[in-house]
């Protein structure tokens, strides 16, 4: 069914056609109207679950993880600030292993206070061990909430589904709501290897040390190290995991795609656009108008951050001139985060081929600084001519 | 009213295994082995960093025989909330859940949570044992270290600031149950607990450890130095239910004996205290003496 709503009901009907057993959340802008839906949905009886009003970010992630462990399929959605004081918990779910959903509505972080869009602040949690999905339209957020559930329990990491804050969740725009059934049929219910219980007492995340220690049934258990290690090794084999996940889905719903990349005019392009999230979809005018030209110019969404897609993007942009990324964020004191994860990308599959295209860095939108279509245009006709001579460049900046 | 625990109607059924990691004589070792027999089989823990954490042994081993799941630190009654949302979820309303957190975990960084959680009326018991310190991290001050106290980080002067209320702040939550305990007392912790168990909303206890290395007394005066906190009426074991304080056990019979042992005899028991000079310790007299005149008043 075709419905016509915001980028934060569209993340709320999809936690709820997910049948979510505990929702944790508190306010923060603009993120609320996506938990405010979901306590309606709680409270009217349309969802059966438990919504927690906490009384913080960290105790919104702390109740999902406690609820994880203890069996529960836990949702949690922040921005900005609230994942940045979240970030002990973050970084603990992952360790734990626990399959979480969050929606992150990417907003700047502070200070000064900036309510608007950037995405500095899921680029922070980067380095934690969380898969990290980038939505560039409302069919996108319902269908990444859905599929992320499914993947974090297949996989057991946690998953945040990143879309742009007012410039998504606050717009309207048509798009499909998924039928239950299909959802029941795509998602099974949440069966945990282990949960939290008397019958079988366990003592979860104890005190582990340096080295390897023989328990009591004199089998050798993992230390610190080994535990980390395998949550890496999982972290990278689930990209596989997140393809059959698309595939799945794609079987069930008709829709579907490159579960990492989403490639716009990619194919006979000389430069390639690179982004996250909606940027991606306002730089394919750009490429539009700049085809009319005769610029042959593409743009590459990248769906999937964490863990990063290397290969699939590196094939992806093999043999290009240029690669042009544009990013809302940056790792400060150097360029975009995801520059540089390019840079390493292209580096380790395509160096001595003699075709490693050339890599360029230009940040936007930072504290929702309008970006304009023209300013993009302008910037990517440039980038395609010659090298810029200070990277990264700063888009629209008035000094 | 129940009948009161004695020694030999304390069930045997053990939920510690014996060789914990704590240390010699500590105090959390006593009161937790009565509390879980107490909390009774069907329960689930929630247990922030602490010396718990090491009491409970480290991977792959444990010394607690029911499910426990470690929280960070300012997460504790959080965490809690997590547990009993699923568990209502699931229609389970036989489990308790019950968090242990220590004086720092409580009165400082676990504060927020537990407020919220209390606020919010969420179905636990939360005991904080407090040892009056960071004793895990090697005895800082806290915001229950008592004023007088030296701490690796109050080397010289002591602490010069009064020990945080929290039962008080915690009673301002409106809570069915709010009780105070010491281990040197732990039957009446065990009775405490079994109490309380079906009472609604968030329970809390606070339970004075006395800790040998951060108190500096020879571990096998453990008992000796709690019960002296007690008697001296410098640490006073209470109930709150609904609302109505009344002063329990060996504090009880306090104001029927009307009379005090000399704070100094616990002073000097420990040499935490050894800078407070003879007029410190006469003021801070004065202050139990005023605070019990009310009690003995309230009692006529």
């Amino acid at each position: 069914m075709h419905i016509i709503e915001d980028g934060n009901a569209a993340a709320a009907l999809g936690v709820k056609l997910c049948r979510a057993n505990v929702i944790a959340a508190y306010p923060i802008t603009p993120q609320t109207p996506l938990t405010e839906k979901l306590s309606e949905y709680v409270e009217s009886g349309e969802m059966k679950a438990e919504y927690i009003p906490v009384e913080s970010e960290h105790s919104a992630m702390a109740v999902c993880i406690a609820a994880s462990s203890a069996g529960a399929r836990a949702f949690t959605a922040t921005s900005a600030n609230g994942l940045l004081y979240m970030h002990e918990q973050v970084q603990w779910a992952a360790g734990a292993r626990l399959p979480i959903v969050m929606c992150v509505v990417n907003r700047a972080v502070g200070a000064p206070w900036n309510v608007w869009n950037d995405q500095q602040d899921s680029i922070s949690q980067r380095d934690t061990g969380w898969i990290q999905m980038y939505c560039a339209d409302h069919q996108q957020i319902i269908d990444s909430v859905i599929k992320a559930f499914w993947l974090a329990e297949k996989v057991s990491i946690p998953i945040m589904v990143c879309y742009d804050g007012f410039l998504l969740s606050h717009t309207f725009m048509p798009f499909d709501l998924p039928d239950q059934e299909k959802v029941d049929a795509f998602l099974p219910p949440f069966r945990p290897a282990y949960a939290l219980n008397p019958d079988e007492p366990a003592s979860l995340n104890t005190v582990t040390l340096p080295d390897v220690r023989i328990d009591v049934h004199g089998e050798l258990a993992h230390g610190y190290m080994e535990i980390r290690y395998l949550l890496q090794e999982e972290l990278r084999a689930s990209l596989a995991v997140a393809a059959e996940a698309d595939k799945r889905f794609t079987e069930i719903f008709g829709r579907g795609g490159d579960p990492y990349i989403e490639p716009y005019r990619c194919d006979d392009a000389d430069h390639i656009a690179v982004g996250l999230g909606s940027l991606t979809y306002q730089l394919r005018v750009s490429v539009d108008a700049l085809r009319k030209e005769g610029i042959k110019v593409g743009v590459m969404g990248i769906r999937f951050y964490r863990p990063f897609p290397d290969e699939a993007i590196a094939n992806a942009l093999k043999g290009k001139k240029g690669v042009i990324v544009f990013e809302k964020a940056l790792s400060y004191g150097y360029e975009g985060a995801l520059a540089s994860d390019l840079k390493s990308a292209l580096y380790e599959h395509l160096a001595g081929t003699g075709r490693l295209p050339l890599v360029q860095n230009f940040i936007a939108g930072i504290g929702g600084r309008e970006i304009r279509t023209d300013d993009l245009t302008q910037t990517l006709r440039a980038a395609t001519q010659s090298r810029i001579a200070k990277e990264p460049t700063w888009i629209g900046l008035k000094l | 009213m129940q009948a009161k625990t004695t020694i030999l109607s304390l069930p045997t059924e053990e939920f510690v295994h014996p060789g914990t990691r704590a240390c010699t004589g500590c105090g959390l070792a006593i009161a937790y082995r009565v509390g879980l027999k107490a909390l009774g089989k069907n329960t689930i823990l929630v247990v922030p960093p602490s010396c718990l954490t090491v009491l409970q042994g480290l991977f792959p081993v444990a010394s607690t025989k029911l499910p426990c799941l470690n929280v960070t630190f300012a997460s504790t009654a959080a965490a809690a909330t997590g547990i009993l949302a699923t568990l209502k979820s699931q229609g389970k309303t036989n489990i308790q859940v019950a968090a242990w957190a220590g004086d720092g975990g409580t009165s400082d960084i676990g504060l927020q949570a537990l407020s919220g959680a209390a606020e919010r009326g969420e179905n636990f018991i939360y005991l904080c044992y407090d040892n009056e310190g960071y004793m895990n991290t090697g005895v800082q001050r806290s915001g229950t270290t008592p004023i007088g106290a030296i701490t690796a980080n109050t080397p010289f002067k002591g602490k010069l600031q009064q020990k945080k209320d929290v039962p008080a702040i915690m009673a301002a939550h409106h809570l069915s149950y709010v009780a105070t305990c010491s281990a040197a007392y732990p039957l009446d912790l065990y009775d405490k607990i079994v109490k309380c168990k079906d009472m609604p909303g968030t329970k809390y206890f606070h339970i004075h450890i006395p800790c040998p290395p951060g108190w500096g007394y020879d571990p096998r005066y453990g008992i000796k130095v709690g019960r002296l906190a007690v008697e001296t009426g410098y640490y006073d074991l209470y109930e709150i239910v609904n609302g109505e304080f009344k002063l329990t056990a060996a504090s009880e019979k306090l104001v029927e004996k009307r009379k005090l042992v000399p704070v100094r005899e616990y002073f000097r028991a420990q040499s935490r205290f050894k800078i407070l000079t003879d007029e410190q310790i006469a003021d801070i007299q004065n202050q139990i003496d005023a605070k019990w005149a009310a009690y003995y008043k309230k009692d006529e």
